[in-house]
């Protein structure tokens, strides 16, 4: 009898099976001895928020070299597995699902888009994994999520439209017409909006929603009263351009109301694109300046090169690839979070996921530094929501500058949840 | 703002939806008329007609307007030739067996779109239009390039139907659409005959998606609406029927547009549904299809 692949010996199974199971066990032994820290990212790589996921990676990217240079986290490395949700509600919770229970992450972050953080977040709360959101939403604060969801990296749209109430009302006109997505992100608008105008003696005349996967706007413009003092317009997903394009081609070269947008509706679009000249002289709300303001923090330079964004806001390689630049900054700003919670818990593993959120709600002052390079900021443990402050830029030139400046205060608002509360 | 301006507004803005729809809708129209193939993957076509029509405008230097024209004469004939192999590769296999082919094109729709995520990636990417042109009437600006695509539209569809009634190629493509057997048995090569036409419909979605995207920008995932409002316009039509299609298109279209600036846009689509729904009760081989 021959032996050979077909009639192996018997010495000759066991000495294959052995080498298999070394070969198995070996990567669990290399693992064990670094033993890095492993954060999921969910990550909008395509579908409608791919703009947002590019640099939402490249920013990560980037703080997690800056902290793994500086030593890692307690001491260990720290790795990020980034899994695509297609910005897909569905696809976002088996995401989370998957990162923690397959690939052993110890927390997920990074989730933008709010359906997407709305499909997710129950998911999270279920595995009783750390989900830390860098949306804008005030799904957060507003108590519909869970304990385990955090936003420590961005301020709310709560927020952030109190404080730019009072500035367009003052400024800019006391008639509003708002254009907005259709979904949880732009309601937010068209309700603390409304509200807010309000009470600065305003009125919003017109609530003009979008659904979030149109490509063609035109034929929402005519709703538009014409006694529309200051247009509010925040737009998102792949459309945005062709949404400011028909814009101006609707007003032309004929009266127009003032434009108050927020930076959503061009984010990673280039404000000097042929055709929206119509934009100069409009006003925008920015959390971060994507031009690089004349008085920027010091940290301001060292974080663009970190990142590879020019002062202009696009990528050093290449010009016409424009940042997300007032909302990547979250994810750097989590990451940081992420360290300074679990240093301070003495995080060791999974097992201590709970003590890990216990020390996030205990944070609250976050001073100005390279960990923050938006600005200092506030976290609210009971609403799991942070607060910072905003800014306003002006069209000039096809550039945005920087022309106002909001404080911390102005944007808080009274607690709708204690979260700390809540059972984990 | 008035009634007046108002209604203009939506029928110009109907009439642009309604002339990319009978280009996109014809091609359809087409291969079902002649190949009695239901091709799924009619919207991909469409899509890679717009994303290679960036590719070659930025890769092609000077003027928008040269680019732009360049990506016309480009765009469309890659994507013919590219039907053409499937054709070949694909339907031609399955002996164009209706439900199988059916099956095959769903399989097509997603390998071009995930080639085209993987090769082009997942950004919406701008193509600048050929002219900056703008029209400021009393009550409103106007995209003078949005008219030029209804011109265009008009043009590429007069031309299709020259095509089909005067030329010889149409007259093949007509007797092969009657009967099969017969033209092959009259000396017909069947199996060019339905190349060239699936080519030729793909290539007009690619052509539509050529001129829409100065308006709406290329994205991977932009081809499922036109397939979806293609398919409408066909069965209001009725399949085959390339008249039937052009008036279906201009129903739908108008319709669309000024359903959804004096209501909801949600609003046109559900009776677009339910205008699609009827035709199916009361008359399943469509407006103008013939009988089967």
């Amino acid at each position: 009898m021959t032996n050979g692949l077909l009639h192996p010996t018997r010495r000759g199974l066991l000495l294959a099976g052995g080498a298999g199971l070394l070969t198995a066990a070996l990567p669990g032994y290399v693992a064990a001895q670094a033993s890095p820290i492993k954060i999921g990212f969910q990550l909008h790589r395509t579908g409608i928020g791919a703009a947002y996921g590019r640099w939402y990676e490249r920013t990560a990217q980037a703080a997690l070299k800056a902290i793994n240079d500086a030593g890692g986290i307690t001491g260990r490395p720290v790795e990020i597995l980034f899994e695509d949700d297609a910005t897909d509600p569905k696809r976002g919770s088996e995401v989370v699902d998957k990162l923690t229970q397959s690939d052993g992450c110890d927390l997920v972050m990074g989730t933008l888009f709010s359906h997407v953080v709305m499909g997710s977040a129950p998911r999270a709360g279920e595995l009783k994994v750390p989900y830390l959101v860098c949306s804008e939403g005030y799904h957060v604060a507003s108590g519909a999520l869970n304990r385990w969801t955090l936003q420590p990296g961005i301020t709310d749209v709560r927020a952030q439209i109190s404080t730019m109430a009072p500035w367009v009302s003052q400024n800019l006109g006391k008639k509003v017409t708002m254009v907005f997505p259709d979904y949880a992100f732009g309601h937010d608008h068209r309700d603390f909006f409304t509200a807010a105008i309000q009470g600065q003696g305003g009125e919003v005349i017109a609530q003009i929603a979008v659904p979030p996967t149109e490509t063609s706007f035109t034929r929402y413009f005519p709703q538009i009263p014409a006694e529309t003092e200051v247009l509010y317009h925040v737009m998102v997903g792949p459309a945005v351009l062709t949404f400011v394009k028909e814009l101006g081609e609707f007003y032309g070269t004929g009266a127009k109301p003032q434009l108050f947008g927020f930076i959503d509706s061009l984010e990673a679009v280039d404000t000097a694109t042929p055709g929206l000249e119509f934009l100069e002289g409009s006003h925008f709300w920015e959390a971060h300046p994507r031009v690089k303001a004349a008085d920027a923090g010091e940290h301001e330079a060292a974080y663009r090169a970190a990142v590879g964004v020019d002062d202009n806001g696009a990528s050093v390689s290449d010009a016409a690839d424009v940042s997300t630049y007032s909302h990547m900054f979250s994810t750097w700003e989590t990451l940081y979070f992420i360290k300074q919670a679990m240093e301070a818990a003495g995080y060791t593993g999974p097992a201590d996921r709970q003590k890990l959120v216990e020390a996030m709600e205990a944070i609250s002052d976050l001073p100005y530094g390279i960990e923050r390079p938006q600005g200092a900021k506030r976290f609210n443990g009971k609403t799991h929501q942070v607060f910072g402050s905003q800014n306003i830029s002006q069209v000039q030139g096809g550039k945005l500058v920087k022309v106002h400046t909001t404080t911390i205060d102005e944007g808080l608002y009274e607690d709708a949840v204690d979260y700390t509360t809540m059972s984990f | 703002m008035a009634f007046g301006p108002f209604l203009l507004l939506a029928l110009m803005e109907g009439l642009v939806t309604a002339a990319v729809l009978a280009l996109a809708a014809s091609g359809l129209s087409l291969v079902f008329g002649v190949m009695r193939v239901v091709n799924v993957a009619h919207g991909e076509f469409y899509m890679l007609g717009a994303v290679l029509a960036w590719a070659v405008t930025t890769m092609i230097p000077g003027p928008p307007a040269l680019a732009f024209l360049a990506a016309v004469l480009i765009a469309p004939v890659l994507v013919a030739a590219l039907a053409a192999a499937a054709d070949g590769l694909i339907l031609k296999r399955l002996n164009y067996d209706p439900e199988a082919t059916i099956v095959a094109t769903i399989g097509l729709l997603y390998i071009l779109q995930q080639a085209a995520l993987s090769l082009y990636g997942p950004n919406a990417n701008p193509v600048t239009a050929p002219f900056e042109w703008r029209i400021q009437l009393p009550w409103f600006g106007y995209s003078g390039y949005k008219l030029f695509v209804v011109l265009a539209a008009g043009l590429v569809l007069l031309g299709l139907w020259l095509f089909m009634t005067r030329t010889k190629a149409g007259l093949v493509m007509r007797a092969t659409q009657v009967d099969r057997s017969t033209a092959q048995a009259f000396g017909i090569n069947v199996d060019r005959v339905y190349m060239g036409t699936f080519a030729l419909g793909a290539g007009l979605a690619a052509l539509a998606g050529v001129l829409i995207v100065p308006i709406q920008q290329a994205q991977y995932l932009m081809g499922h609406d036109p397939l979806l409002l293609s398919f409408i316009v066909v069965i209001i039509g009725g399949l085959g029927s390339l008249r039937g299609t052009l008036i279906a298109a201009l129903v739908i279209g108008l319709s669309d547009g000024v359903i959804s600036m004096f209501f909801t846009p949600t609003l046109a689509k559900i009776l677009a549904t339910l205008l699609v729904a009827m035709v199916l009760v009361f008359r399943p081989q469509g407006l103008f299809g013939a009988r089967a």
